[in-house]
């Protein structure tokens, strides 16, 4: 009688965390149904001046840089870490695009500095998460507090007074369009892939699944939790900087104090959104996608509905608690007739 | 000396090291006209901050506080607006974040979600009512605000206590009051320590818990209030990223982040630090402000690293 109750339990529990992948999915197709009766024209995708236009490449378009990040964000989450400096790498990222194209440089090692920039800053946090053992909200709250103001000061190097910029490359990157489609979707997919391809056909994402999940367990079966640590800190690093040079190219300028303000948020957002847990041990990156994808696809709903856009945040939050009380046993418990009585 | 103070007396000796330092960089810096501006101009963060502390105290993050803070600075402003006194506003707003916070100590301790998580959710909810409230910078008229901050006590020298800085002082009184001598107090230091002994020994942790972000809601309103009074105006994106110096005054106080071990005393020198960098640079002229930032991050590595070196070290967590 007892296992019998419990075997119905366990299958119940079974389904609920089989459709948890259904519910941001869901929640996508339901912000998009709804864009479609507030805007009729809202599934119109048109072709002007030689690319693709309308809402949704304009969700994808804009969702990007967030979706890029995002991606970094949920590596270290799966190792039971957290990255609040992204937006600082992105800052710095972006003050040395404008430096460095002031003094001259070609723009590909431009790129390429950029880049090195976002590893440096995914190294220094590994350095502290990994080789220092420090709290990864704390040792990443360090480069959070001072980043921007690194940015700031490297805008300096050349008078400071006119940080914009014009690059054929790192605009093409960010606004051009290759065919049809806007080349900034198409480095994010490729980001995409690459980073599936490293997770998923080497060791690694299982490494740092073992890490995030039980790190002393690893660290016995032979895993050196410390240095897939401090990988997923310059994976993180590396993608934030790839968000970096999009938002930087996109704008033209270099502007430390605002760019990407809250991405980190944003970021560690779209990743529970996705179903990972903060509590480490998982990697969904096409989840993590969804996520970023619903987050923007909220943002546009509300623009192309006449709300004032005050009201995203708000939107954004009522979403937030939403979906995390979906995720809450003691929640799904007190509305379930067939919860059973915990047991002590 | 007990190795729980060495990261108190770590801070302190960097206050006063920073301020001898402005006192032989420029003349007059060592006076209390200096010290009484630096206690009204951060008395709002470090009001915050107290309340941050218990909040780091027990474990949890309170990242709601620097929305708090604009969302209070607003409804101020257009209640006043609308004929309210601002200190039943004040009072109103003080109920609310009472409120408020315990709601998202419920949501953390119920769902068993991260506090991370949670008063992140409060921030973008608090931010977007400020946009709701009002989009414009709203004004303070009414004269009690006048009254307010013409209020100070003379202090040796040619310094003042400014009304902000009192209300400081006070919270930070009651703070340590909470914190050393109550039951509640010891609870949050348990839960700190360990969540499960905590249990174990009987205390109630959901209570606890709602009440620890609840006092985090009560301080970061009262700084709120304190925010709108000294500036005489509610902006709805004043406080943005405060949540950030405020955690930054905790941790510079000699409050480990893990839970635990720290003094409230200690988060009033941890904000004095933070004032006395910006005031030595505004003093300085020539640096940007981007040494501000860069100068608080370097301290706050400094700290962690010491943090860490003396929980390895001395064992300060005892586990």
């Amino acid at each position: 009688m007892v296992t019998e109750r419990k075997n119905i339990d366990e299958t119940w529990l079974n389904r609920l965390k089989g459709s948890r992948a259904i519910w941001p999915l869901l929640a996508l197709a339901v912000i998009l149904i709804v864009d479609g009766f507030i805007s009729p024209n809202f599934y119109d995708i048109r072709i002007v001046e030689g690319r693709l236009f309308g809402n949704l490449i304009d969700i994808l378009y804009r969702a990007t840089p967030t979706a890029i990040v995002a991606l970094g964000m949920a590596v270290v989450i799966g190792t039971k870490g957290i990255d609040l400096s992204v937006g600082s790498t992105i800052a710095i990222a972006g003050a040395i695009i404008a430096w460095r194209i002031h003094a001259g440089d070609s723009h590909f090692a431009i790129l390429l500095m950029a880049l090195g920039a976002g590893i440096a800053c995914g190294v220094w946090n590994g350095f502290l998460v990994a080789g220092l053992g420090i709290q990864p909200i704390i040792a990443t709250l360090i480069l959070m507090v001072s980043g921007r103001g690194i940015g700031m000061l490297i805008n300096l190097f050349y008078g400071g007074t006119d940080p914009s910029f014009e690059s054929a490359l790192l605009q093409g990157l960010s606004t051009g369009h290759i065919w049809l489609i806007p080349t900034r979707i198409i480095v994010g997919l490729a980001i995409f892939a690459a980073l599936w391809l490293v997770l998923r056909k080497t060791a690694l994402g299982l490494f740092i699944e073992a890490v995030g999940g039980n790190a002393a367990a690893s660290s016995l079966a032979g895993v050196n939790a410390r240095i897939i640590i401090f990988v997923a800190y310059i994976v993180c690093g590396l993608l934030a900087a790839c968000a970096g040079v999009i938002l930087t190219a996109d704008t033209h300028t270099s502007d430390p104090v605002s760019v990407a303000l809250y991405i980190e948020l944003d970021a560690i957002l779209a990743v529970v959104i996705g179903g990972g847990s903060l509590a480490g041990g998982r990697i969904y990156l096409g989840m993590t996608v969804i996520g970023a994808l619903v987050i923007q696809a909220l943002t546009t709903s509300i623009l192309i509905s006449g709300l004032p856009p005050e009201y995203n945040l708000i939107i954004k939050a009522l979403v937030v608690v939403f979906v995390l009380l979906l995720q809450s046993k003691n929640v799904r418990a007190l509305f379930s007739k067939k919860a059973a009585r915990p047991s002590p | 000396m007990n190795s729980k103070y060495l990261p108190l007396a770590a801070t302190i000796a960097v206050f006063l090291a920073l301020f001898l330092i402005g006192g032989s960089l420029y003349r007059n810096f060592l006076s209390t006209l200096v010290l009484g501006n630096i206690l009204a101009d951060n008395s709002f963060i470090i009001i915050a901050a107290i309340g941050a502390t218990f909040v780091i105290l027990s474990g949890g993050i309170d990242l709601s506080i620097g929305s708090m803070i604009g969302f209070v600075g607003v409804c101020m402003a257009v209640l006043d607006s609308l004929g309210w006194h601002p200190m039943a506003t004040a009072a109103l707003m003080i109920v609310f974040g009472i409120l408020f916070g315990a709601l998202q100590g419920l949501i953390i301790d119920f769902c068993e979600i991260q506090p991370f998580i949670v008063t992140l959710a409060g921030l973008f909810l608090l931010r977007g009512a400020c946009f709701m409230v009002t989009l414009d910078s709203v004004p303070i008229h009414h004269e009690f605000v006048d009254v307010y901050n013409s209020m100070k006590i003379h202090l040796p020298g040619r310094g003042w206590l400014r009304s902000s800085a009192i209300v400081m002082l006070i919270s930070l009184f009651l703070g340590i009051i909470i914190a050393h001598f109550t039951r509640f107090g010891t609870n949050v230091y348990a839960i700190g320590g360990d969540k499960e002994s905590a249990r174990l020994m009987g205390v109630n942790i959901r209570k606890t818990t709602v009440m620890i972000y609840a006092l985090g809601g009560f301080y970061s309103a009262l700084a709120g209030v304190v925010y709108a009074l000294y500036t005489s105006s509610g902006y709805p994106l004043a406080g943005s990223t405060l949540e950030l110096s405020a955690i930054a005054a905790v941790v510079l106080g000699g409050t480990l982040l893990t839970g635990g071990v720290g003094m409230v005393a200690g988060t009033l020198f941890g904000g004095m630090i933070l004032g006395l960098i910006s005031t030595l640079i505004i003093f300085n002229g020539s640096l940007n402000s981007a040494w501000i930032m860069i100068s608080s991050g370097i301290l706050l590595f400094a700290f962690i690293v010491l943090h860490r070196f003396l929980v390895s070290s001395f064992n300060v967590k005892g586990t």
